[in-house]
């Protein structure tokens, strides 16, 4: 149902068909909820979501083979799932309804400072400087055949833990 | 202990660039107003050449992760921070569920290309601009 398809069912969240998927990040820019609320929710969200990448990568060091990536793909597709489970887990009719800025400090902090599309760029592309351009190729491919799904098996459990299936 | 600084580093510089995606990506959300996400994508776009420059400029270290403080902070911190997959993953996931399959599809190719395009264009600015013998 549409209702459930909103980013957020209260007062001034925009409806209807024109609702751009990014409302699903962004959508209370606008609510009652104060600006400087979500602002910190985002930043510290976004402190933590790095610090655990950057821990990933640290700990992904000793499982290195052939120079693939995996730190950063591991990152990507965990906060590629945790951004689908908690876009559906917190709407208003899920299982954990969160106000606004506990779905900024989570979507939009945790997993935006967990996930990186920039370094993946450019380790891609140093493993083809590197003359590893498989090991390139698998990157991308395994980023492509991930990331999406990754975030749709997060939303469809999320969306599975409703707790009225009033759909 | 210096290892306590470093994840301080990238603390502060994941919070700086968690912050700059957020705000830059409403606002271009903002004045766009359909259907495609093209905020993440300029986030993502821009913030894949800096890192590319950065990398060229710095002398192309590779990307073994460092105890450099400015590597941390830049790096891991605010540019990896600054980018976001999730938001990706997320917006490519919603176009599909509501029937938007081209948009989507334009959204996956224009992402993966874009960002590898801009990180060998920035890399390739980066080393001609910076400081060290350049190539």
């Amino acid at each position: 149902m549409s209702r459930a398809r909103e980013g957020r069912g209260g007062g001034q969240a925009r409806q209807g068909p024109g609702t751009s998927p990014t409302d699903r990040c962004h959508d209370t820019v606008r609510s009652r909820e104060g600006h400087g609320a979500i602002l910190v929710a985002v930043a510290v969200g976004s402190a933590v979501g790095a610090v655990l990448r950057y821990g990933i990568g640290v700990g992904a060091i000793h499982l290195a083979t052939g120079g693939f990536p995996w730190g950063t793909l591991v990152a990507n597709v965990a906060g590629s799932f945790v951004i689908g489970a908690a876009a559906t887990l917190t709407l208003p009719d899920g299982r954990m309804p969160a106000r606004p800025a506990v779905r900024h400090f989570v979507m939009v902090g945790v997993c935006g400072g967990l996930t990186t599309f920039s370094i993946f760029s450019v380790e891609t592309l140093a493993l083809l400087q590197a003359g590893l351009g498989r090991v390139a190729g698998a990157n991308l491919l395994a980023s492509l055949l991930l990331w999406v799904p990754a975030a749709w098996v997060g939303s469809r459990m999320g969306r599975s833990l409703r707790p009225s299936a009033d759909g | 202990m210096s290892g306590l600084i470093g994840l301080l580093l990238v603390a502060v510089g994941g919070a700086g660039g968690g912050l700059l995606r957020y705000l830059l990506s409403v606002a271009v959300d903002q004045r766009t107003a359909g259907v495609s996400p093209w905020g993440t994508l300029l986030v993502n776009v821009s913030g894949a050449f800096l890192l590319g420059f950065l990398m060229g400029w710095m002398g192309f270290p590779v990307l073994t992760p460092t105890d450099s403080h400015v590597w941390l902070l830049l790096v891991v911190g605010v540019l990896g921070s600054y980018t976001t997959v999730s938001s990706f993953s997320l917006q490519t996931l919603v176009l599909l569920e509501e029937g938007h399959v081209g948009r989507a599809g334009w959204n996956v190719l224009l992402s993966f290309g874009l960002c590898l395009l801009a990180a060998a264009v920035g890399l390739a600015s980066g080393v001609g601009l910076g400081p060290g013998p350049a190539a």
